[in-house]
């Protein structure tokens, strides 16, 4: 039973930290930074399944959230609809574009996959900054009056925080109950080795196929709400290849395959980067920074902060999930 | 009309074979070690910068400054190699990946604090060499740069196939195990194949500086171009990469007198995406999966 494993209530411990500590003291600036942190989690958390899960290397990940970013605003601003239905449109549809796209592309396999989803970026980001309808390279503004359907713009942008923080906690429960199933299994098989796991009766493509999907849902939604939030969508913002590849160092940091350790890893990052980018000596060398990270966690600790914890307290693999 | 086409064809192919020689850089290493470098692009990018030191503060030929830009790049490349890819090596794809990107943010990070991403220019010009057709100059420039990335491309297939060390790059490329068993040292001639590769990328970028201004981050466009004529040509394959090269130039050629310039990317990376998907092995590669 799902309901006994303690990572469930740990994560919904965390989340309702992450809700209460900012309504609660009214502190706008924590909110942002909280929020900030919530989409790292809900997009290294979603990556997990393909990159650690998987272990097949997705660049392109971003593309979900810029996608459902575009998608859920276009059906709010040109559509009038409330927010609600339209981020549940952008999910399905990336979604079912992402279960279409990868029945083609997941027949590659190993960097071949890699460049592919590379691509796949670039080509819907040109695709996007080209495409009338969603404002083409000046991107899309959002009508002020869309404000006013959630009860004006303070109350809009403390509905949108706590649908964000609900889409981080079933992120992590989504990867929780994907581990703890018959299908993460499957999953834990081809990583290790797709044609034996085939041979025992995995279907591979399906299941590759479906996670490739299920890794777009929630990044699409949670796209259409952080864009509402901010007003704006640009396509250089919403396909930025270099926050798709920090999400995996995000996932690396906390220990790819596990699921609070991403998420920790994911928190950690955006405090490190928040750091780096008020502090005087190194806001110039953020990206140094953190590319020196990255490459000493690949250089000496590949498996992440969880696997450290794991290799010296081993009873918590059972506890700490 | 019609000169239009033929114009953006020649300009097409020339700009081409300079996307080709990038792409050399790139598939080599992937040929060798199976690693897609992605640093590739802010190698281009030094080699960019690299031309305008050179230029500006040396006081050297551009051209001239080819062989100083090969050498550089070559012991910049086998000390990346010690320092960061060789202890990933042979491991997932994913630490070779995440490794090369690394030092990729590591570059981009400091040449972005050092340099700004303000756009840079050299003043280059052979005004001897421009050619003219029907109203239309193909600037000498161009005809240098294309030639001397095919003759560069030229002498590596020559080290590749006419020498020992070649001879023991292409034994390393096809079967690690076997050539270590061969007596060959296999580290050492995977590090130099690493130095080669990011010296000719770094030449490439050169190239590309003497024709176009350029900023730190206009690497990274030319990486992804790199890929797209990586994936025509086949992986690994660096004749097929000069090939691809050309062939890219000319569908940016050929599309261009029709489409908006902005849809060119929207093909070329759909069309990679396909290629990839369709022919894993190459569009020049005849016969799907043969090898």
């Amino acid at each position: 039973m799902i309901l006994k494993r303690p990572t469930l209530w740990i994560i919904l411990l965390i989340a309702a930290a992450f809700a209460l500590i900012p309504a609660v003291t009214g502190d706008i600036a924590l909110r942002e930074s909280l929020l900030l942190g919530a989409v790292y989690i809900i997009l290294a958390s979603n990556l997990n399944l393909m990159i650690g899960y998987t272990a097949y290397v997705n660049f392109g990940n971003i593309a979900f959230f810029g996608l459902g970013g575009y998608i859920g605003l276009y059906v709010v601003n040109t559509l009038h609809w409330s927010l609600w239905p339209a981020c549940l449109i952008a999910g399905c549809v990336v979604s079912l574009l992402a279960l279409v796209l990868g029945s083609g592309i997941l027949r590659l396999r190993g960097a071949y996959f890699a460049l592919a989803t590379i691509g796949v970026n670039e080509a819907v980001k040109a695709f996007v900054t080209n495409f009338q309808p969603f404002g083409g390279a000046s991107g899309m503004y959002l009508s002020f009056s869309s404000f006013n359907a959630l009860g004006g713009a303070r109350h809009a942008l403390w509905l949108a925080y706590f649908a964000m923080i609900a889409l981080m906690a079933l992120s992590m429960i989504l990867s929780l109950v994907i581990k703890r199933s018959r299908f993460g299994l499957g999953l834990f098989a081809i990583r290790e080795d797709e044609d034996a796991a085939q041979v025992l009766g995995v279907k591979a493509p399906l299941y590759k196929s479906l996670t490739y999907a299920a890794s777009a849902f929630i990044p699409a939604m949670a796209g259409t709400i952080y864009f509402f939030k901010n007003g704006v969508i640009l396509p250089e913002q919403a396909f930025d290849l270099t926050l798709s590849i920090e999400a995996i160092v995000m996932l690396m940091l906390g220990g790819q395959g596990t699921v609070l350790g991403v998420a920790l890893g994911a928190f950690a990052y955006e405090q490190f980067r928040g750091y780096l980018l008020v502090s005087s000596t190194f806001s110039q060398f953020q990206l140094v920074v953190a590319g020196i990270l990255l490459l000493l966690i690949v250089l000496f600790l590949p498996e992440g902060f969880m696997g450290w914890v794991y290799r010296r307290v081993p009873r918590l693999r059972k506890v700490i999930e | 009309m019609f000169y239009d086409l033929i114009a953006s064809l020649v300009n097409g192919v020339l700009v081409g074979a300079i996307y080709g020689l990038a792409a050399i850089g790139l598939t080599l290493i992937f040929g060798v070690m199976n690693v897609i470098n992605l640093m590739h692009g802010a190698t281009i990018a030094l080699g960019m910068f690299a031309l305008y030191f050179l230029v500006t503060a040396a006081g050297l030929n551009p051209y001239l400054s080819i062989p100083v830009v090969l050498a550089g790049g070559f012991v910049f490349g086998v000390g990346v190699y010690w320092i960061a890819v060789h202890r990933v090596i042979g491991g997932s794809d994913l630490m070779t990946l995440l490794a090369t990107f690394a030092v990729n943010m590591i570059i981009i990070g400091i040449g972005t604090a050092v340099w700004s991403t303000s756009p840079y220019n050299v003043d280059v010009s052979v005004p001897q060499l421009t050619a003219s057709l029907h109203g239309y100059t193909i600037p000498g420039t161009q005809l240098v740069a294309a030639a001397l990335a095919v003759i560069l491309a030229g002498l590596l297939y020559a080290f590749l196939y006419y020498t020992r060390l070649g001879k023991a790059i292409r034994a390393v490329a096809n079967n690690r195990q076997a050539a270590e068993l061969m007596g060959i040292n296999t580290q050492w001639v995977l590090a130099i194949s690493f130095g080669i590769g990011i010296a000719v990328a770094a030449a490439a970028g050169l190239l590309i500086a003497t024709l176009f201004p350029f900023t730190i981050l206009s690497g990274a466009n030319y990486e992804l171009k790199s890929f797209v004529v990586v994936v025509l040509g086949g992986l690994g394959d660096p004749a097929g990469a000069l090939l691809g090269g050309i062939l890219l130039g000319l569908i940016e050629g050929v599309s261009a007198p029709f489409v908006d310039v902005s849809w060119t990317p929207v093909i070329e990376f759909t069309l990679f995406v396909l290629i990839l998907v369709l022919f894993p092995k190459g569009l020049l590669r005849f016969g799907r999966g043969k090898r």
